[in-house]
């Protein structure tokens, strides 16, 4: 298979970094070559983060550049208008809509923009955005947001879903496996 | 067995397959991961040490002792290490030594972008460059037996993204050598200059030895793919060759990047019509290539600044440009920030308020010089922040001494701001130094040091008592303050600043990422009490935005500090709940 390159933004605590190492575990059990990504250090500070995930038959550079990914996945508004630049022309975002304000906003020096999904959606890119934050409550918790985005991400994988959640029963403790089982099918299903 | 590894967990799985007993590091991105899962296999020895010149010589120690050794830091940290490295390499082993290094181009949490490369040519030791994680287990492995086989250290460099990728690893069992019996050696470890003379000469004949073994070993390796064009490249920059230009160019792969097979570039050479040299950082391959006569392409198309990509390597070669989506509207930067709750928050805030002059120095505190506080105006390099701060005073004299003081974190001062400080007491200057103690080594993300009495496997073990080790060099005065405290921390830098005599201040509160520390319920709020002063979003707390001319605290983010309370004149910020 020809590589595939999945970009996952979003902000410093918010859990990309887990869902960068699930993807990768799943496909390394697929078989294919696999590199996963990662910048520590100051960005973790609430700062933006940013992940790359490859894989296919053999993976050469590890990064994801202007252009290059297939999938997007974007834990928060801003930082996927700061990474859709990196998206494919026939690629895919997916967005959780909620908002958290860098501190240029916080400060008043900045507004946060509005209007970023339907502007991203105006470049005529194909765009799957949902309030991540409202399903990850439903499901239970507000830090299950990453394994909702990981369920809209499987969806639009070639993975049978059975393997993913095969991935979460293994990977997360006994009693929040319910909890996590929910969030990834609210993600599933979510448009 | 197949596993997706981390570089820097490929790296410590290699010295735990490679039989290796004592391993000595100091955190440092993007090198911290080596020591942190090293420390995750019992049957070696693994500790933090103070600083990397320490680290060092407990694995020269450790070598002399027998057994392999191992040291860990990021390219600064050589830097501290130089001394050491440059007579280690003339003393050379007994047990193998490898040491790790991770440069970081791009500059992603770094003071600079030194390239590590040029330690190993004046240090006269081997350099080997792994390009992907299975690399990084493999070429620690083999890094021991060149250690041994020429009697040598040997550095293993690695890059941000060499060491920050997770690709596979196929593991293999430990297998331990037999411990070396000491065996007393003057001639060998002595570096006396009657022994040392000699052994100059030794070093030079391991080089040449070296460079044979350099021109015949499968770590540099030829992938010829039948066309004109040649490409020399080692470590990531391999990586992103082959992305970007596939198998429409031969390439030489170099796995040794000290010291080059000058034989084996010529025969490549003289396959291709055109040849590239693609390495980031320093042209130290192309400049090697250029004194030998052949002719390359370097750094007239590549950057020395920043990091090389595929993207980058397809548009300076094939003039190709992607097909980007962009937005017009300009996107707020998200730059790092102290954390809600963070203990550093406080004394920048008085020090931004007193507009001191603020001698800075590495960590998580450095942040203190972004917006809104802007409290720092110099920074160097680990313990400048102190010695700085007196050559500041000794150059401005009164006005210095007034306002001017120095902030270090409680790891970065025992690294090495503790000679600095001795400085200021053994020449009694007055200067105000702050001991930003937040029980933690914070910014590498949370390591054990020695003033936090934990080991790095989390054993009680023996704290430095920053108080009395300050009395004990000669500082007398030496306060302590909680710097969620504003009006004591406020009271008391002003207090110091005015004596005339050499003093320390203490800050101290534990990192609220710290697992233990409990922090009370998160604050909110009143919008009936709130005027939109914004007095409370002076201290740049990410928990606090102004919505709709109100301030409004994030519950989410709030960990409860109070520190916005204390400015806040129309008592609106209460604890959620509370109407007082």
């Amino acid at each position: 298979m020809s590589v595939k390159s999945i970009l996952i933004v979003g902000v410093g605590g918010q859990g990309t970094l887990l869902a960068s190492r699930v993807l990768g575990n799943t496909m390394l059990r697929q078989g294919y070559d696999v590199k996963v990504s990662e910048v520590h250090g100051m960005s973790q500070r609430g700062g933006s983060v940013v992940t790359y995930v490859r894989y296919g038959d053999k993976v050469d550079s590890p990064v994801i550049l202007n252009g290059e990914a297939d999938i997007i996945l974007a834990f928060e508004q801003l930082e996927a208008a700061r990474a859709v630049s990196c998206l494919k022309k026939n690629g895919t975002l997916i967005v959780n809509t909620q908002e958290i304000d860098p501190m240029p906003v916080v400060t008043g020096a900045m507004q946060y923009p509005e209007g970023l999904t339907e502007a991203i959606r105006e470049k005529g890119l194909n765009v799957v955005a949902f309030d991540a934050l409202k399903l990850a409550q439903e499901a239970g918790s507000v830090k299950a947001v990453n394994v909702v985005m990981i369920g809209a991400m499987a969806k639009r994988l070639e993975l049978d879903k059975e393997v993913w959640l095969e991935t979460i029963r293994t990977t997360v403790p006994q009693r929040f496996i319910a909890l996590n089982v929910k969030a990834f099918e609210l993600g599933y299903a979510a448009e | 067995m197949k596993q997706l590894l981390l570089g820097n967990e490929a790296v410590a799985r290699g010295l735990y397959e490679a039989g290796v007993k004592v391993v000595s590091s100091y955190p440092g991105t993007p090198s911290t991961e080596i020591t942190e899962n090293a420390a995750k296999y019992d049957e070696m020895y693994v500790e933090w040490a103070p600083n990397e010149k320490v680290a060092a010589e407990v694995a020269a120690g450790a070598s002399f002792g027998g057994v392999r050794a191992f040291c860990g830091m990021k390219h600064v940290g050589l830097n501290v290490a130089a001394d050491p490295l440059y007579t280690m390499s003339y003393i050379g082993v007994t047990g193998g030594i490898v040491i790790g290094v991770a440069d970081d181009p791009g500059m992603h949490s770094s003071q600079n972008e030194q390239d590590s490369r040029h330690h190993a040519i004046a240090a006269k030791v081997p350099m080997l460059e792994p390009s992907d994680s299975a690399e990084c287990c493999a070429f620690t492995k083999l890094g021991f037996a060149l250690s041994e086989q020429f009697d040598t250290p040997v550095i293993l460099r690695l890059t941000t993204r060499v060491a920050h990728s997770c690709g596979i690893v196929d593991t293999a069992e430990r297998v331990e050598p037999e411990q070396i019996p000491y065996e007393k050696h003057q001639e060998k470890n002595v570096m006396l200059p009657a022994f040392a003379r000699p052994k100059h000469i030794m070093v030079e004949e391991r080089t040449k030895k070296l460079a044979a073994w350099a021109e015949s070993c499968d770590i540099n390796r030829v992938e010829d793919n039948g066309s004109k064009i040649g490409v020399i490249t080692s470590g990531i920059s391999y990586e992103y060759a082959k992305e970007a230009l596939g198998d429409t160019v031969n390439y030489l792969k170099l796995g040794m990047v000290n010291p080059l097979p000058v034989q084996r570039i010529k025969d490549f050479a003289a396959t291709v019509d055109k040849l590239y040299v693609i390495e980031e950082l320093d042209p130290i391959i192309e400049n090697f290539c250029k004194q030998n006569g052949i002719e390359v392409i370097g750094k007239e198309l590549f950057p020395i600044c920043g990091e090389l990509s595929q993207t980058l390597i397809a548009k300076l070669m094939l003039g190709k440009e992607p097909v980007i989506v962009d937005l017009e509207q300009p996107i707020p930067i998200r730059p790092p920030v102290m954390c809600p709750g963070c203990p550093h928050r406080g004394i920048f805030y008085t020090l931004h308020k007193e507009k001191v002059f603020v001698s800075g120095d590495i960590g998580c505190y450095t942040l203190g010089a972004s917006a809104p506080l802007n409290a720092m105006d110099t920074c160097i390099c680990m313990g400048a922040s102190v010695s700085a701060l007196h050559g500041f005073n000794k150059a401005m004299g009164e006005k210095g001494e007034k306002k001017a003081v120095a902030v270090i974190g409680d790891s970065t001062f025992i690294h090495s701001g503790i000679t600095s400080l001795i400085d200021i007491a053994y020449n009694q200057s007055n200067s105000v130094v702050i001991i930003l103690d937040n029980s933690i080594t914070g910014m590498t993300g949370q390591q054990e040091n020695p003033t936090t009495g934990k080991t790095i496997r989390g054993d009680v073990t023996a704290a430095v008592n920053l108080e009395a080790l300050c009395h004990a060099i000669g500082i007398n005065r030496v306060r302590v303050i909680d710097p969620y405290d504003l009006k004591e921390t406020r009271t008391v830098i002003r207090e110091e600043l005015a004596v005339e005599e050499p003093s320390v201040i203490i800050s101290r509160r534990p990192c609220v990422l710290i697992k233990s520390v409990k922090m009370p319920p998160s604050l909110t709020i009143l919008p009936e009490r709130c005027v939109g002063c914004t007095a409370c979003m002076g201290i740049g707390c990410p928990a606090i935005s102004m919505k709709e001319g109100k301030a409004v605290i994030d519950e989410t983010l709030c960990v409860g500090c109070d520190l916005c309370v204390g400015l806040c004149h129309s008592n609106a910020i209460v604890k959620k709940g509370e109407q007082a």
